[in-house]
């Protein structure tokens, strides 16, 4: 045993940082604004809400950036997803038919990029561009106007997301003195059981495992006998489709479709992902760190929003600190492996 | 096929455009022995490992191996696999990230009956394989945990459990301390005794006659023969593999040059580099050529590294004409008069997409600084004169320098250096893998640089050369400088100073 | 023999990509200029026009092209550097051109002021101070990338998500109008030229003549060749990617107060959206490899034209604005496609069978 380094391995240590600046994030907002409710249960049931595509994207995003990739036309899928259920709902189709459209769109343009990051071996920021350009552009192909989603369109769409499910605990009375009750969307349960599944698939699937074998030598992996090519496509579609079920939790939260709606989603859910401790260079992370990640970005928002006078790009910028100070934690850490090397 | 014999090469061939690497080479391992395959750079030891591991595809020659009918012929490292041709590098092919169980059953996982990976079974299995093979490790920890030597000893353990009778080890111990290297050597002996056939490839002359049976030498590209390791003491080894059977060395003498008086050019004290090169005396004079002998790996790049700035000394002082300088990087060394020729070319030589003029004229400019730019008209003086002093064969000075044959880069590099005067040369193994032509005039211009009192520090894996070269030579043996030799400079001497003592063959 | 040989260079010249897609984008108008009745060479023709706020002005497709496509040109300057130095590209330039141009219009404006005709500061300093902003934010990814080490993409994220936040907090939250001639003026007209083609001219030229008259170029390109090698040879390879990277912050800071000035405002939410993709893919389709080394700046602004003239005729034939990013995608697609190894040992194995 006199070869083992004793304590944490670094990795551990990042994820117990995030948890711990969540915590911190958390108390801090709710001593700082307790007085106008933040201490309340459905407060951090509004993050989620709030954050529930969000949730999707960067679980799909965490297994791309496992393997050493990137896809950053995430945020563009998602919006061409809204778009397509908005106005395909708008022609008349049933919400169930479109929300599988969406899904086969997503795995056809995983596929599509999965190729190319995998048998062409173009660089994936690259492919990734390209992919966010072509959402974007569809997006406005198909429609260049605002299409809301009213209860008129579709009445299932529209019923699955005003659907309250009620949490039995937790409950406040407000200022009229009813009993208010916290309550979930139904999106929030999807980002949960995808979470929950990625989770386990990371864990306990030779595909899941091999994700980190790639992302952690790629060469060694293909001489360990593994298939680099086709699990690079793999992660791809995977991440593709799960863009895309984070798509149809974005459109159940926003019921709109519009082009320039969820820019920038791809950074944050790279930027979730990131300060969740998963590595940009591969191999290291979990789908756990970055639910943390996108709470420790919903937090931020959160307080911001709750203070009421923050300028809006204080998120943004906040966001960024602590992506420069994970990274750069990151960085020192490599360089401390490197030296006891 | 023999008894006992696990694999047989015979007459194996091949050629990369314009070098034949190999011709006719033959190559018997038994089962339970740990074999040596010996030979200098270039002599073809990687590329016939690279034939039997299915990554090279040989031209002639037929592979056998017991169990399996009919000639083999690998195309992955897969296939080499399935037959039972694992192999184990110098960087080992693992992935840090993952735990050591992970790292032995990745891609061929226990599943449970759910399609899951059973994660409690395989750990019990892989803390039971590495139990059996005495290597104290926690499995469920990362690999990246673990020294360097335990992670070879799980890429060994990984390829034992995948029944591999052929077990290839590529200079596993090239980054492993003594005590590391000791713990390998318990575990090879261990699966000898399993009956598994090792084929160990090493530059370390002690690690030879420490663990192995049977040694096979192979010299540009050819087989030299295969013997007991009883009947190869180690003077002959050196001989075996450096081209000259003791027997018929001719004594070439060197008119010593009356360097003694001359000024010092660059002497150094104790002068090291972590984990490379112990710390070391030198001096070396004006117009002296001081040869570095040593097999690869024994230090000799490194000890250069460490005085050029290539590798920031960690210890010690370095004077240069006489004042104590820091040397930090390469471009404060040029600025004392330095220069380095290294001896990877392609890793640390050229600039592949520069053409011959830039490659020619980026030491100087370096060295001039980025705003006093050498006129167009000046590049081109410099970089013809080099082409023509040098006789580089290229069509124009505007073409690429990947485009030349590895004779006329080397030229090249050499003309950077030339070009800017320096006062002292490191050439690391400046003839390496170039036409015999091409040597001598490498050699010629040595004692032309030295004759206009230029000092020059010349390494080379070739002894005649240094020979013909060197007024002293400094011994490097296992990452240390063991000694000089300044008179009686013969090759039996030399060889015999590169070997060690005889005392442990 | 001879017609193989004028092909071969051709091909293997690093013109050839930019060169081609510009021919095809040109005879794209043409045809359409055709199809829809009007002068075949109307993309070509230039005339003058009078206008009221600026007199006689140069107008006509190509001016237009030359004139919108000048940021993004600026922009590949740097963007072309970088790539070649740190075989990465810098994401941040958008952002980056956001923030210098609401930091100068914050300053000629004064702070929190939404609206001026009179300036707050002398021009210079303004101008000079946005440029600045640049330099700061370039040596800010430079130093993470070339001391920390950091992946280049990685690395300018962070500036990506933040430069543009601090411009819009540095701006209140607001939409800074500049309404004053000689701020507008690098948004307008020298003369019959539009200024914005003016200071790209500059802005190449002052470039070309630093890489002709000093080593930078010979450095850079070395370095991004072989980084060890490089340093072998005496290179200091840490200064140089920074230098490459502070200098694309200053380009990016040129950009965004030309954009700013074109629109006598600092639009801190839209200034350079999406512009850090145009200048990569200008880099790109300049015959660039974005695996660093060799670069070719004249390939680059020839991209970057390539690009508007895209972008214009795609107008023209009636995409708009939103749509047009679709044959961007399929077009950087297909450059990248043809350029992948896979692809190029394929083209290399079937010419080898056609051969024999």
């Amino acid at each position: 045993m006199k070869n083992k380094k004793a304590g944490f391995n670094s990795n551990t240590i990042l994820l117990l940082i995030t948890i711990g600046l969540f915590i911190v994030l958390y108390a801090g907002g709710c001593i700082a604004y307790g007085y106008k409710g933040f201490t309340h249960l459905q407060t951090f049931l509004n993050i989620l809400i709030t954050n529930a595509g969000l949730i999707c994207v960067a679980c799909g995003l965490t297994l791309v950036m496992l393997t050493a990739g990137i896809d950053i036309s995430v945020g563009a899928l998602v919006a061409m997803d809204c778009m397509m259920l908005a106005v395909g709902m708008r022609s008349g189709i049933s919400a169930p038919v479109m929300m599988l459209l969406v899904l086969v769109v997503g795995v056809a343009f995983g596929c599509l990029q999965g190729f190319l990051v995998g048998y062409l071996q173009i660089q994936p920021f690259i492919v990734s561009m390209a992919g966010m350009f072509f959402c974007r552009g569809m997006t406005a192909v198909i429609s260049t106007e605002q299409v809301s989603i009213t209860e008129s369109i579709s009445k299932i769409f529209y019923d699955l997301a005003n659907m309250k499910i009620i949490i039995p605990f937790g409950g406040y009375a407000n200022k009229k003195g009813m009993i208010m009750q916290p309550y979930i969307r139904i999106t929030v349960v999807i980002a949960l059981i995808v979470l929950v599944a990625i989770f386990l698939m990371l864990r306990y699937t030779r595909f899941g495992r091999s994700l980190y074998a790639v992302g952690g030598n790629a060469t060694s992996a293909a001489m360990m006998g593994l298939n680099v090519k086709a699990i690079k496509m793999k992660v791809h579609v995977l991440c593709s489709v799960l863009a895309s079920i984070g798509g149809i939790c974005y459109c159940l939260n926003t019921m709109a479709g519009s082009v320039t709606q969820a820019t920038g989603l791809e950074m944050d859910a790279i930027s979730s992902a990131v300060i969740g401790g998963t590595l940009l260079t591969g191999g290291v992370g979990n789908v756990f760190g970055t639910f943390f990640g996108v709470l420790i970005n919903g937090t931020i928002s959160s307080i911001v929003k709750t203070n009421g006078k923050l300028a809006s790009s204080w998120p943004n910028i906040l966001t960024a600190i602590l992506l420069f100070v994970f990274i750069v934690i990151q960085s020192i850490f490599a360089a401390v492996r490197r030296r006891s090397k | 096929m023999e008894e006992n014999v696990v694999l047989t090469a015979r007459g194996i061939s091949m050629t990369f455009p314009g070098v034949k690497a190999l011709e006719n080479v033959d190559f018997t391992l038994r089962r339970g022995e740990i074999h040596a395959l010996m030979g200098e750079n270039g002599a073809g030891k990687s590329t016939l490992i690279k034939c039997l591991t299915g990554i090279n595809d040989f031209e002639a020659g037929e592979i056998h191996i017991e169990g399996v009918n009919g000639p083999v012929k690998n195309h992955s490292t897969r296939e080499a696999q399935n037959v039972g041709i694992s192999t184990v590098y110098q960087e080992v092919n693992l992935c840090p990230n993952l735990s050591v169980a992970e790292n032995l059953f990745i891609g061929r996982e226990p599943m449970t009956k759910l399609h899951t990976i059973d994660r409690k079974s395989y750990n019990v299995r892989s803390q039971k394989i590495m139990d059996e093979l005495g290597i104290s490790v926690d499995v469920t920890q990362n690999l990246e945990n673990y020294s360097l030597a335990i992670q070879q000893m799980v890429a060994i353990a990984r390829a034992v459990d995948m029944d591999c009778k052929v077990l290839i080890l590529d200079e596993p111990t090239s980054s492993l301390d003594d005590e590391e290297v000791e713990k390998l050597f318990v575990l090879m002996r261990r699966l000898r005794d399993q009956g598994v056939g090792i084929i160990f490839v090493t530059h370390f002359l002690e690690q030879v006659y420490a663990v192995c049976d049977r040694i096979t030498v192979l010299r540009d590209g050819h087989f030299v023969g295969e013997y007991p390791i009883a009947d190869l003491p180690r003077v002959k080894l050196v001989a075996a593999m450096m081209g000259k059977d003791l027997n018929d060395l001719e004594e070439i003498h060197k008119e010593s040059l009356d360097v003694k008086n001359a000024a010092l050019e660059i002497s150094a004290k104790g002068l090291s580099h972590t984990g490379t090169v112990k710390p070391f005396d030198l001096d070396i004079h004006k117009g002296e050529v001081v040869g570095i002998a040593g097999l690869l790996g024994s230090g000799r790049s490194e000890l250069a590294r460490s005085i050029y700035g290539a590798d920031k000394a960690n210890t010690g002082t370095l004077e240069v004409g006489g004042k104590e300088v820091k040397i930090n990087q390469p471009i404060d060394a040029m600025h004392l008069g330095m220069g380095m020729l290294p001896d990877d070319r392609k890793a640390e030589g050229i600039i592949a997409d520069l053409s011959v003029r830039e490659n020619i004229i980026l030491a100087l400019q370096a060295k001039k600084g980025m705003f006093k730019l050498l006129s167009r008209a000046k590049q081109e003086e410099i970089a013809d004169e080099m082409i023509r002093t040098l006789q580089v064969k290229t069509p124009t000075r505007e073409t690429l320098i990947k485009q030349l044959s590895g004779g006329n880069q080397q030229k090249v590099i050499l003309g950077r250096w030339l070009a800017t005067n320096p006062d002292f040369l490191i050439l690391d193994e400046p003839t390496r893998g170039i036409d015999v032509g091409t040597k001598a005039e490498i050699q010629k211009l040595i004692l032309k640089l030295a004759g206009e009192g230029k000092s020059i520090l010349f390494i080379s894996s070739e002894i005649s050369e240094m020979l013909r070269t060197c007024s002293r030579m400094a011994i490097m043996r296992d990452g240390e400088k063991v000694g000089e030799l300044d008179h009686e400079l013969t090759q039996e001497n030399v060889m015999k100073a590169i070997a060690g003592g005889e005392q442990e063959s | 023999m001879k017609k193989k040989s004028v092909f071969s260079r051709l091909s293997s010249s690093n013109l050839l990509l930019p060169i081609i897609s510009l021919i095809l984008v040109m005879a794209v108008n043409i045809i359409f200029d055709i199809a829809s009745g009007n002068n075949p060479f109307s993309f070509f023709m230039i005339t003058m026009q009078n206008t009221t706020s600026n007199g006689m002005v140069l107008y006509g497709r190509i001016i237009d092209i030359l004139n919108r496509g000048s940021e993004a040109a600026i922009l590949a300057i740097g963007m072309t550097l970088v790539v070649s130095s740190s075989a990465g590209t810098d994401i941040s330039v958008g952002s980056v051109m956001s923030l210098c141009a609401s930091f100068c219009c914050m300053l000629l404006a004064g702070y929190g002021v939404s609206s001026t005709n009179d300036l707050a500061v002398p021009l210079v300093i303004g101008v000079l101070a946005g440029i600045l902003m640049g330099v700061v934010c370039g040596a800010f990814n430079g130093t993470l990338v070339a001391v920390f080490e950091i992946q280049p993409m990685v690395a300018t994220l962070i500036l990506y998500s933040a430069a543009r936040a601090i411009g819009l907090l540095l701006c209140n939250d607001l939409i800074v109008y500049v309404r004053n001639d000689s701020f507008a003026f690098f948004g307008s007209f020298l003369g019959p030229i539009p200024t914005p083609i003016i200071i790209t001219a500059i802005c190449v030229i002052i470039m070309t003549v630093v890489l002709r008259k000093t080593a930078l170029g010979m450095y850079i390109q070395s370095v991004g060749i072989n980084r060890r090698a490089s340093r072998i040879s005496g290179l200091n390879s840490t200064k140089i990617i920074f230098l490459t990277y502070v200098v694309c912050g200053m380009f990016a800071g040129i950009a965004g107060i030309v954009n700013a000035s074109r629109i006598t405002s600092a639009d801190s939410n839209n200034i350079g959206l999406y512009l850090e993709m145009d200048a990569i893919l200008a880099v790109a389709l300049g015959g660039n490899s974005l695996g660093g080394g060799r670069f070719n700046l004249a390939g680059s602004i020839i991209g970057a034209y390539t690009i508007q003239a895209i972008t214009t005729t795609l107008y023209a034939l009636g995409v708009s604005t939103t749509q047009a990013p679709v044959f961007k995608a399929i077009i950087v697609i297909l450059i990248v496609s043809i350029q992948s190894e896979p692809v190029k040992a394929y083209m290399k194995k079937r010419r080898a069978v056609k051969a024999v």
